[in-house]
C-alpha cells in the first residue's frame, strides 16, 4: 500500500439504464438506439405543456431488487423530487429525480482488494431518475456553432448508486464497477452492452486534500484512466507545493485527460423540492417478496466447489454474466471431464484473444467451444495447435466467414499431433542433436537450457505437432543414449 | 359515430376568446352539439393553445387533455378558447398577452381572473358552459365578478392531465355555467380517475342536484367577513346565508385560526411550483425561436425575458428565491407546514358542520387598471385560496348585487363532497329565482 | 432585505432577463413581498405533508410514441430529425 501521506481516497456515483420495456414516466418503448432522432418520443418525456409523468412499476421493482441484492436498507417513504437546472438536453429544464427521500440507504459491495482477499465498499444510497435527452454538437463542444437534440434517451430509467469514499486506488475502482455491473446483470435489470447504459462520476482525493468531481466518465475501462489521470495530477500539484482545488473536472475520454468545469456550472443551485405530480412510494414490504437470483459471489464459490475452478479463474469467470453462463454451457455435457481445461482456456486463452481482436463473446457457440475442448483433452493436438485453431475459428466468425468445426480446421491445417508417428519425432530428434552437438556438450555439463534449447529445435522439425510432454521424454531417452 | 358540426360565430364584444372555432364538430352524448369553451391553459389537440403567453405563440398541442377529451366523446363541441392572465397568473385576465377581456356586466370592470375569458363568454352570453382553472380562486373569482356559476372541484377529481401547470399542487379544471345544473352536468362529464394524472382519486361525479337541504349545518367563518371585506358585499352575502336558513338549515359561527398564514403559504407555494413549471419554455421544443448561435442560458434568457409579462417573470423570480439555496427551510417548508394547519382547521370545522359559507371575493369586480400593486392585487384572493391549500370543493354562486354588480356566495365542503356543495348552491339558485 | 445585486442573480438562475430599468421595481415589490412572506416565520407546529395516495404507478407496457413530423412541428428549429437548441460550453 502506498503510505499514508499519499493515501487515494474514491468514491463513484453510478448510473445505471435499467432495462425496462418503456420508459420511466411515459409508454414510450426503451429500444431506441437503432431507430432515427426524435421517434421514441410523446408528450411525457418531450416535456410538452401539461404533459404529466406516471410511474413505471418495474423500474422500481428493479431498483428494489438491486437495493436488496446490495444490502441496502429501503427507505418506508421515498419520493422523487425535481432538480432544476437549465440545459438544452433538459426536456422539462428540470429532471425528476429522488433527493432526501431516496429509495434505499445503506449497504456494500464487496471487492477483490489490491492487497488481495474481499473488501467491502459501503455504499450511501441508491436512488431512481429519469435520463436526459442526448446532445449532438456541430462542430466540437467548446467552438460548437450550435447543438441538436435527440429526446429518444430522455425518460430512460436510471439507477444511481453512490458509495462511500471507500476505494483506495483507480484499479479498486474499476473493480468495483466490475462487480457492480456483474451484479446489476446477474439481477437481470441492466445491459452493460448497450451504448451509454453507464455513466460514472466520482470524487477523488489525496488524503488531507480537497476533494475532485470528476465527472461524465462513460466506460468501464474510463474509470481507471481518468483516475489515474487524476492521481498523477493531484500529486504533481502537491509535490510542488501547490494547492488542489474543489472543483468539478469533465473527462475527456478522447484525449483521457480530466479538463477544470466552468466555473459557472459550479454555481448550480438545483432548488430541490418534491415532484407535485407524483405520490411518494411506501414499497419497504416489497423487499420481503423479492427472490434474488444467484449472484457473482455465491456462483464464484459454486464454480470451485462444483468444477474445480482456481481462485482466479472462478473470480474471472463469474466476472461477467455471460463468461459464466457460456462456461457452464461449454461443460454441460460431461462437467468432470471438461471443467479443468475449459476453465483455463476460456479464462486465460479464449479472453485473451477476443480482447485482442476487440471481439465479443456473443458470436462464439459454446457448442463450438465444447468441441474444441474435447480436441485437445484427446490429446490430439498440442496445445500451441489448440491456439492456432482458436485464432481461426474467432477469426471466422469475426469476418463472417463459412465457420469449421474445430476438427475441420485440424484436418485442414495437418495439426493433428505427430505422436502416432514416432519415426518423424526421432528422425527428427537425431537430426536436432547431430546439428546441435554444442547443446548436447551443455546438456552433458548439466546446464539445464540445453534440454529446452534442444526441445524447441525439434519443435521447429515437426512444425509444433509433436506434444511436449512427449518430445520431452523421448529426447531426454535419446540424450541419454548418446550418453551412454 | 356519425360527426356534425355546429356554426359558432359569437360577436365576441367582451375579447373573451382568444380563438374562435366556427364549426366546430360534435358527436352523440350527454352535451351533443353543446358549444363549450375552453381555457387557454387547457391543452387542446390541432388547436393553438397559449396561456395568454407569447412564449406559446403558435403553440398546437398534439395530444387533448383528458378533461377535453372527455368533453368530445360526451360530444360537445369545442367552441374555441378563452383569454385568460397569462399562466394564469392574475385575478383580472388582465395580465393576457393578447388584451384584457371586459367584464359583459360592466366594460369598465374586470372580468375577475384568471379564468375571465371563460366567464364572460358564459356571462356575456356566448356559450351555455366553459372550462377554467382554479389555481387560488381562477375559476370562482370571475365565477363572483360576472354572475356565473363555478366549481373548484376536489383536489383530484378532475384530471390534470394537459392542463398547463401553473401551480401543480393547487390547482384544478373546473366547470364553469350560466347556472348550477349546468356546472354539474360538466363536472359529470369531466371528473372521474386518469391513469395519466396520478394525484386522480377514483371518485366519479355523477350526480342530478336536489333543492333540498333541510337541516344542514353550514359554518360561517369570522375570518370571511373580518378586515379587508368590504362591508356591502358582506352585507349581500349575509343576505343570501338568510335564504339558506330559511331553506331548513341552520348556522354555526366558525374560525380558521390559520387563515392569516394562508395568503403567504398559498403565493410562496404557486410562485416556487410555477418557477419549475415555467423553465421549460425555452424556445428550443416550441414557442419563439431560441437563437441558437448563442450560448444556452444567454438565449434563454433573451427570448424568456421577450415572451414571458412581467407578472409572470415576478412570480418566476419570487419561486426561483424561495427555493433557492438556504431558503427552503423558510418558505417552502413553512407554507407546507401551512397547509396541513389550515386542512386541520377545516376537518375540525367539517366535525360540526355539513358545508361553511362566505364570500366569494372580498369586493365587487375591480375597475380596469385599478389594481396596479402586485402586493395588493395579491391579497383580493384571500377569502378563495384557503380552499386550493387543503384541497377541498369549493363553488361560487350569484347571491345578488353590489353597486350594480354581482357578488358571489362562496360554499365550501369536505374533501370529495363536491356534490354537497352543490346541491346548495343549487337550493340558493332555485329559491331566489 | 433582497439587493439589486440579489435580484440580478436570482433574474440569472432563473434565465429571464431583468432590465437595468426595472430592477429598481423588482426590487422594491420583492422586498414588499418577501416582508408579507416572512410572516410564514411564526407558524407553528412542523406537520409533514398528508397524502392520501401511495403508490401510485402504472405496468411496464410499451405505448405508441408521436411520429417524429409530430414531435418536430412545433420546434421552431430542426435538422435531420434533432432538434436544433443553442450551443453549450
Amino acid at each position: 500500500m502506498a503510505d499514508a501521506e499519499d493515501q487515494v481516497i474514491v468514491g463513484l456515483e453510478v448510473h445505471c439504464q435499467l432495462d425496462t420495456k418503456s420508459k420511466l414516466f411515459c409508454g414510450c418503448d426503451t429500444d431506441y438506439r437503432s431507430d432515427g432522432p426524435n421517434t421514441h418520443v410523446c408528450p411525457i418525456c418531450l416535456g410538452l405543456p401539461g404533459a404529466m409523468p406516471s410511474l413505471n412499476k418495474k423500474a422500481i421493482e428493479y431498483a428494489m431488487r438491486v437495493a436488496k441484492a446490495l444490502n441496502c436498507t429501503v427507505i418506508h417513504e421515498s419520493e422523487f423530487s425535481r432538480k432544476n437546472y437549465f440545459y438544452p438536453d433538459l426536456d422539462k429544464a428540470y429532471q425528476i429525480t429522488q433527493y432526501d427521500k431516496p429509495l434505499a440507504e445503506g449497504g456494500y459491495l464487496e471487492i477483490e482488494s489490491d492487497e488481495g482477499g474481499e473488501r467491502k465498499i459501503r455504499l450511501t444510497r441508491i436512488h431512481v431518475e429519469e435520463d436526459p435527452g442526448r446532445l449532438v454538437h456541430m462542430g466540437n463542444v467548446e467552438r460548437g456553432k450550435y447543438s441538436l437534440v435527440d429526446y429518444n434517451r430522455a425518460g430512460i430509467p436510471l439507477i444511481e448508486i453512490v458509495s462511500e469514499p471507500d476505494m483506495r486506488s483507480p484499479k479498486e475502482a474499476r473493480k468495483f464497477l466490475n462487480k457492480l455491473r456483474a451484479t446489476l446483470e446477474y439481477l437481470s435489470v441492466f445491459d452493460s452492452e448497450k451504448e451509454g447504459s453507464l455513466r460514472v462520476d466520482a470524487n477523488i482525493s489525496i488524503k488531507g486534500n480537497e476533494r475532485v468531481e470528476v465527472k461524465n466518465i462513460t466506460s468501464y475501462k474510463g474509470v481507471e484512466k481518468a483516475l489515474l489521470f487524476e492521481v498523477t495530477r493531484q500529486k504533481n500539484l502537491i509535490r510542488r507545493g501547490q494547492r488542489i482545488e474543489r472543483e468539478t473536472r469533465h473527462y475527456l475520454e478522447a484525449r483521457g485527460v480530466t479538463q477544470s468545469a466552468r466555473s459557472k456550472e459550479m454555481e448550480n443551485d438545483y432548488r430541490y423540492f418534491p415532484e407535485p405530480d407524483l405520490r411518494p412510494l411506501r414499497v419497504k414490504s416489497w423487499v420481503e417478496g423479492i427472490v434474488l437470483p444467484e449472484l457473482p459471489d455465491a456462483r464464484r464459490e459454486r464454480f470451485i466447489a462444483e468444477y474445480g475452478c482456481s481462485l482466479n479463474h472462478a473470480r474471472t469467470l463469474t466476472g461477467e454474466l455471460k463468461l459464466a453462463n457460456f462456461f457452464e454451457k461449454v461443460v454441460a455435457s460431461d462437467p468432470k471431464g471438461l471443467s479443468p481445461l475449459a476453465a483455463t482456456w476460456i479464462a486465460d486463452t479464449l479472453i485473451g484473444e477476443l480482447n485482442y481482436r476487440d471481439m465479443d463473446l456473443d458470436p462464439v457457440d459454446p457448442e463450438s467451444f465444447t468441441e474444441l475442448v474435447r480436441v485437445l483433452k484427446a490429446g490430439t493436438i498440442t496445445d500451441k495447435s489448440g491456439v492456432d485453431v482458436l485464432r481461426v475459428m474467432l477469426d471466422q466468425r469475426l469476418k463472417n466467414e463459412t465457420r469449421e468445426t474445430p476438427a475441420g480446421i485440424v484436418a485442414r491445417l495437418n495439426l493433428a499431433k505427430t505422436d502416432g508417428d514416432t519415426g518423424a519425432i526421432t528422425a527428427a530428434i537425431e537430426e536436432a542433436i547431430n546439428e546441435n552437438l554444442k547443446a548436447l556438450e551443455d546438456y552433458r555439463a548439466g546446464k539445464g537450457g540445453a534440454l529446452n534449447f534442444l526441445v524447441g529445435q525439434v519443435m521447429k522439425k515437426t512444425r509444433g505437432k509433436a506434444d511436449p510432454a512427449e518430445l520431452n521424454r523421448m529426447l531426454t531417452d535419446a540424450l541419454k543414449k548418446r550418453e551412454a | 359515430m356519425a360527426e356534425r358540426s355546429i356554426l359558432f360565430e359569437p360577436d365576441d364584444k367582451y375579447n373573451a376568446f382568444l380563438r374562435v372555432c366556427n364549426k366546430p364538430s360534435y358527436t352523440e352524448g350527454k352535451l351533443a352539439g353543446v358549444a363549450v369553451a375552453v381555457k387557454d391553459n387547457i391543452s387542446t389537440r390541432g388547436i393553438e393553445t397559449t396561456c395568454a403567453s407569447r412564449i406559446l405563440k403558435g403553440y398546437v398541442p398534439p395530444y387533448d387533455a383528458r378533461a377535453v377529451e372527455l368533453l368530445r366523446n360526451a360530444g360537445a363541441a369545442i367552441a374555441g378558447k378563452t383569454n385568460m392572465d397569462e399562466f394564469g397568473m392574475g385575478t383580472t385576465t388582465e395580465n393576457s398577452a393578447f388584451g384584457p377581456t371586459l367584464n359583459p356586466c360592466d366594460t369598465g370592470r374586470v372580468p375577475g381572473g384568471s379564468s375571465g375569458g371563460s366567464a364572460a363568454a358564459i356571462a356575456g352570453g356566448m356559450v351555455q358552459m366553459a372550462l377554467g382553472t382554479d389555481t387560488g380562486g381562477s375559476i370562482r373569482c370571475p365565477a363572483a365578478f360576472c354572475g356565473i356559476v363555478g366549481l373548484k372541484p376536489s383536489y383530484g377529481r378532475v384530471s390534470r392531465y394537459g392542463l398547463i401547470a401553473y401551480a401543480n399542487s393547487l390547482e384544478q379544471i373546473g366547470p364553469m355555467g350560466k347556472s348550477v345544473s349546468d356546472v354539474s352536468t360538466l363536472m359529470e362529464v369531466i371528473a372521474g380517475h386518469d391513469r395519466h394524472d396520478s394525484t386522480t382519486h377514483d371518485r366519479p361525479y355523477t350526480h342530478t342536484p336536489h333543492a333540498d337541504i333541510k337541516g344542514l349545518k353550514i359554518g360561517i367563518p369570522q375570518e370571511y367577513f373580518g378586515e379587508g371585506v368590504d362591508p356591502a358585499v358582506a352585507d349581500v352575502v349575509k343576505k343570501a346565508i338568510g335564504r339558506l336558513e330559511e331553506l331548513g338549515t341552520t348556522t354555526v359561527p366558525c374560525n380558521i385560526p390559520s387563515m392569516k398564514y394562508a395568503l403567504a403559504a398559498y403565493y410562496v407555494t404557486c410562485t416556487c411550483e410555477a418557477s419549475s413549471n415555467l423553465a421549460r419554455f425555452d424556445g428550443v421544443r416550441y414557442g419563439p425561436a431560441a437563437d441558437t448561435k448563442r450560448s444556452w442560458h444567454e438565449a434563454y434568457q433573451e427570448v424568456r425575458s421577450a415572451a414571458f409579462g412581467t407578472e409572470v417573470r415576478r412570480r418566476i423570480m419570487l419561486g426561483t428565491f424561495a427555493l433557492s439555496s438556504g431558503y427552503y427551510g423558510k418558505y417552502y417548508a413553512k407554507a407546507q407546514v401551512t397547509r396541513e394547519n389550515i386542512k386541520a382547521d377545516f376537518n375540525r370545522i367539517f366535525k360540526d358542520v355539513d358545508v361553511i359559507a362566505g364570500p366569494t371575493m372580498p369586493t365587487i369586480a375591480f375597475k380596469m387598471k385599478e389594481k396596479s400593486d402586485p402586493l395588493s392585487m395579491y391579497l383580493a384572493d384571500i377569502l378563495t385560496v384557503p380552499a386550493n391549500l387543503a384541497g377541498i370543493p369549493a363553488i361560487s354562486v350569484p347571491c345578488g348585487k353590489s353597486e350594480g354588480m354581482p357578488v358571489g356566495l362562496q360554499i365550501m365542503g369536505r374533501m370529495f363532497e363536491d356534490e354537497r356543495i352543490v346541491d346548495v348552491a343549487y337550493a340558493y339558485e332555485q329559491a331566489v329565482n | 432585505m433582497v439587493t439589486e445585486k440579489d435580484v440580478q442573480h436570482i433574474a440569472e438562475l432563473a434565465d429571464v432577463g431583468v432590465s437595468s430599468e426595472e430592477l429598481g421595481t423588482f426590487t422594491h415589490q420583492f422586498n414588499e413581498i418577501l416582508e408579507y412572506f416572512d410572516l410564514l416565520d411564526t407558524v407553528k407546529g412542523d406537520a409533514a405533508a398528508t397524502r392520501d395516495l401511495y403508490n401510485i404507478m402504472r405496468e411496464d407496457e410499451v405505448e405508441p410514441s408521436l411520429p417524429q413530423e409530430e414531435v418536430l412541428r412545433n420546434a421552431p428549429a430542426q435538422e435531420d430529425g434533432f432538434i436544433k437548441a443553442p450551443r453549450v460550453m
